[in-house]
């Protein structure tokens, strides 16, 4: 326990000597991402070892915070997600180091790594914080420091734009998160997390939990609480959106696991509710990656998607929970809390590499990309592992979560009635669909990005990211690879965290998923083994011929050009086609007038159906009551001193009714 | 004794109806010099069983504070940013002296209501407090002239003392003394406020400063 306390401060001290050394960028970086992965380090030992042992290990100090008192307690599920919010951290804060250099002249780099160290330490506070006030101040530190970040290039008015909406979104997520824990602390008499559990009489308990997949999926971004992903990650510098995206928005899930844990045995409603917005969130969350022209911003609708199936497992697991079956419940929830890791490592690879792409290209346009395998062939590898995890596709780690999630959806799916049946039937569904949408739309990035001709100058003269950007990169990606291989090694390992949330021992089940998971790794040894074969004989099949390389899109046109490729909108037509009466893409493509045109253009724009047809008719009808308002805002002093005597008269009448 | 403090609280009275109804700057900053050396007077008699030094400080600190020093600070204002001699009302005077009627009798109701009236004996002082009290607020909100709101201020604190001195009869020194210097500050303050507001826009018409809201 000592150590994790030692880590926090090991990384909020790197954090603040970053600050003062802020007349000297490069100093800055390495005192900040220092600290950062030595404190990572550190912490990552107690939370290995809480996992492997399985014991819970807390700590109460006196505190004089009213109604808090500082405890943290590290059991199997936090420590499990202090796990990747310490991996990553540390990786991202090493990619940064370097990443954030360009920034050197322009930017006070010393307050950006204090920043990133409270929302390391925040990350880590709210996973192990015991007590409701701690919890909450923690969440806010991890709001506002993430605000800042996301505010890092805030000269531009998109970026300006994005961070207020992150801002806002974040705080009405806490508006709901404070009446559910007063909730609780008013029926447990205490703000204490080891009171809460069964505190509350059976009518509270749906209000609470409404309440916190509420409050906790606006941070994690379901569906149709995301607005805020789509918008921030794209304009956070890009290890911040590694960061977040991997990591912070699964502190909603931790939330809303955690909330769980208090309130007992869920009724079927509850299960089928986070089922749906799971499946709303992966279904509609890949399908708006589709028509995105933004590469990180692509990427933000699949951390959308993974959150969905993340929400998935979690309702299969609800659902078998309630329903009474173990061994659904255990193998949704370990897929639900796998694929937290899983998405983790995957997502911060993919968003490491788009911003090498940026650093490179200086465009996040997909449709400016292209050819970037041959400039930068390690980011491209690792770019593509990653793209590969991300689409569920065996032999790599998203598959592993996914299958368990199969698994449990399957085994309830078979057993029960129907009321049960039809909601995992579904979720078998829609998970095939989302790993199929997911594919294409990887290879629509990694396809109009890497491959091909580069369509712009940029793209051209782009050049392989610097070493210290690559090494991150190229661990988060053997990670993939270890995870994807090693699954029947690393889910039994989920069994305390599981147990931790159910309530009943864990490990047998696991066990026997391992047992599958085994022969998935024999089948995936094989697949490869197969691929080096077929390598070996291409390459002894073409020893004695003379190869040559050629234009890639030379299909007989005298006068090839870039422009002659595929775009990416036209990549993922036929499946946005589908997806139509949802995306309601809009296409601006005048008329051509004459019989030979020199010049036409085409252009299509996505924009969010919930941002476009909910909030912002909601938030421009509450600016429009605002503005009415105004009218008591004359700037006339008598009239400020009326409204004062008028409250003190009312509350003087009041009083004296 | 009590006919004489009586008397007194129908006099403070009596000038507030006073400060509601007359035109003229100068003529508001006189009444409400009388008033602040009623409040002195009034302070004695409040006390004349226990006289203590402390209370006869108190007392003649509100008498030269209130009765003088006041007065000729914001009569120096006057001088300085060329005020214009016109109270500027929003709402005119004879309506303001119903409304002031008006305010007494809810004063007498409140007075009669509020569980402070057993203090010292004396019926009148917590209505004619707060009646005080009211004819400060009303002036703050019903003139114009930036000097009315200074002056409207000080009358508001005129009516706490009267509350403080009457009902609460040990408050410490030091709460005294600190109101007593908070009001000093305050008339300075607003003096060299109101200078420089006058030089900046040639006018101390708060209804005119609107153009600097956000």
């Amino acid at each position: 326990m000592s150590l994790l306390l030692l880590s926090l401060a090991v990384i909020i001290a790197g954090g603040c000597a970053a600050l003062f050394a802020w007349n000297k960028p490069g100093l800055a970086g390495c005192i900040g991402a220092g600290g950062t992965v030595l404190g990572c380090a550190l912490g990552i030992i107690p939370a290995l070892a809480v996992l492997l042992q399985g014991t819970t290990r807390s700590l109460r100090c006196a505190w004089s915070m009213p109604c808090g008192s500082f405890i943290i307690e590290l059991d199997a599920l936090s420590a499990f997600f202090l796990l990747p919010v310490f991996m990553l951290s540390a990786l991202a804060a090493v990619y940064g180091g370097r990443y954030l250099l360009k920034y050197k002249e322009i930017k006070r780099l010393g307050f950006v790594w204090f920043c990133y160290a409270v929302l390391v330490a925040s990350m880590a506070l709210v996973c192990v914080a015991a007590n409701a006030v701690l919890f909450l101040l923690a969440w806010e530190a991890m709001a506002l420091s993430s605000f800042f970040l996301v505010a890092f290039e805030n000269e531009k008015s998109t970026v300006r734009r994005a961070s207020w909406i992150y801002m806002v979104a974040t705080h009405l997520g806490t508006a709901c998160l404070l009446p559910m824990f007063l909730l609780f602390g008013s029926r447990a008499g205490s703000l204490d997390f080891d009171r809460f559990a069964g505190c509350l009489p059976p009518q509270l308990t749906g209000i609470c939990f409404v309440l916190a997949l509420i409050g906790f999926g606006t941070k994690a971004g379901i569906i149709p609480f995301h607005v805020w992903l789509p918008e921030a990650h794209p304009a956070a510098p890009s290890h911040v959106s590694a960061l977040m995206s991997g990591i912070m928005i699964k502190t909603g899930i931790y939330g809303i696991i955690r909330t769980l844990t208090f309130l007992g045995t869920p009724p079927l409603w509850w299960g089928w509710l986070v089922l749906a917005a799971g499946i709303v969130s992966g279904v509609l969350g890949v399908v708006y990656a589709l028509a995105q022209h933004d590469l990180k911003g692509l990427l933000a609708y699949h951390s959308v998607e993974n959150i969905g199936i993340i929400m998935m497992g979690l309702g299969v697991g609800m659902i078998g929970w309630s329903a009474g079956m173990p061994a659904v419940a255990i193998l949704g929830m370990a897929g639900g809390l796998f694929h937290v890791l899983n998405h983790a490592l995957f997502k911060g690879l993919l968003f490491l590499g788009a911003g090498a792409v940026y650093q490179a290209s200086h465009t996040r346009e997909i449709d400016l990309l292209g050819g970037l395998i041959r400039k930068m062939p390690v980011t491209a590898c690792c770019f593509l592992i990653g793209a590969i995890a991300i689409s569920g596709l065996p032999p790599l780690n998203g598959f592993i979560s996914e299958f368990l999630i199969y698994l449990a959806s399957l085994r309830g799916a078979t057993a029960m009635d129907a009321d049960v049946a039809i909601p995992l039937f579904l979720a078998v569904g829609s998970l095939a669909l989302i790993g199929g949408l997911a594919a294409a739309c990887f290879a629509k990035a990694f396809g109009i990005v890497f491959l091909g001709e580069p369509r712009s100058q940029e793209a051209a003269h782009a050049g392989e990211a610097k070493p210290l950007m690559l090494v991150p990169m190229l661990v988060l990606a053997a990670a993939c690879i270890a995870v994807g291989f090693l699954g029947m090694v690393a889910v039994p390992a989920l069994s305390g965290a599981v147990s931790d949330i159910l309530g009943f021992n864990a490990a047998p089940e696991l066990k026997a998923a391992a047992g599958c998971l085994r022969s998935i790794t024999i089948v995936s040894v094989a697949l490869l083994l197969l691929i080096a074969l077929a390598a070996w004989l291409r390459r002894v099949l073409l020893s004695g011929r003379r190869v040559e390389s050629a234009v890639t899109w030379d299909c007989g046109y005298s006068a090839p050009t870039a422009r002659m490729q595929y775009s990416a909108s036209s990549f993922a037509q036929p499946i946005t086609a589908l997806f139509r009466s949802v995306l309601r893409t809009s296409e601006h493509a005048p008329a051509v007038q004459e019989y030979f045109p020199e010049a036409g253009s085409f252009e299509t724009h996505t924009p969010d159906a919930c941002f476009e047809k909910a909030y912002r008719p909601l938030f421009e009808g509450l600016r429009r009551l605002c503005g009415r308002c105004v009218v008591l805002q004359h700037g006339n002093i008598h009239l400020y001193v009326l409204y004062i005597v008028i409250t003190l008269v009312g509350l003087l009448a009041w009083q004296m009714r | 004794m009590i006919e004489f403090i009586e008397i007194l609280l129908m006099l403070l009275i009596l000038f507030d109806l006073a400060l509601l109804g007359v035109s003229r700057l100068k003529t508001c900053i006189t009444i409400s010099s009388l008033q602040g050396m009623l409040l002195g007077i009034f302070t004695v008699l409040a006390h004349t069983q226990g006289l203590t030094l402390r209370i006869a400080l108190i007392a003649a600190a509100a008498f030269v504070l209130k009765g003088f020093l006041f007065p000729r600070l914001l009569g120096r204002s006057i001088r300085e940013a060329s005020v214009s001699l016109e109270l500027e009302p929003y709402i005119g005077y004879i309506p303001s002296v119903i409304a002031g009627l008006a305010l007494l009798g809810a004063s007498l109701w409140l007075g009669a209501k509020l569980p402070l009236s057993s203090a010292i004996g004396i019926p009148l002082v917590v209505p004619a407090a707060l009646m005080t009290f009211f004819t400060g607020l009303f002036l703050i909100i019903a003139r114009k002239n930036a000097l009315t709101q200074c002056l409207g201020y000080i009358i508001v604190e005129n009516g706490i003392y009267i509350i403080g001195v009457a009902s609460v009869v040990e408050i410490p020194m030091l709460v005294e003394l600190g109101i007593l210097l908070d009001a000093s500050v305050a008339v300075l303050v607003m003096g060299v406020a109101i200078y420089h507001i006058n030089r900046e826009f040639d006018h101390i018409e708060t209804d005119r400063l609107d153009t600097l809201k956000g």
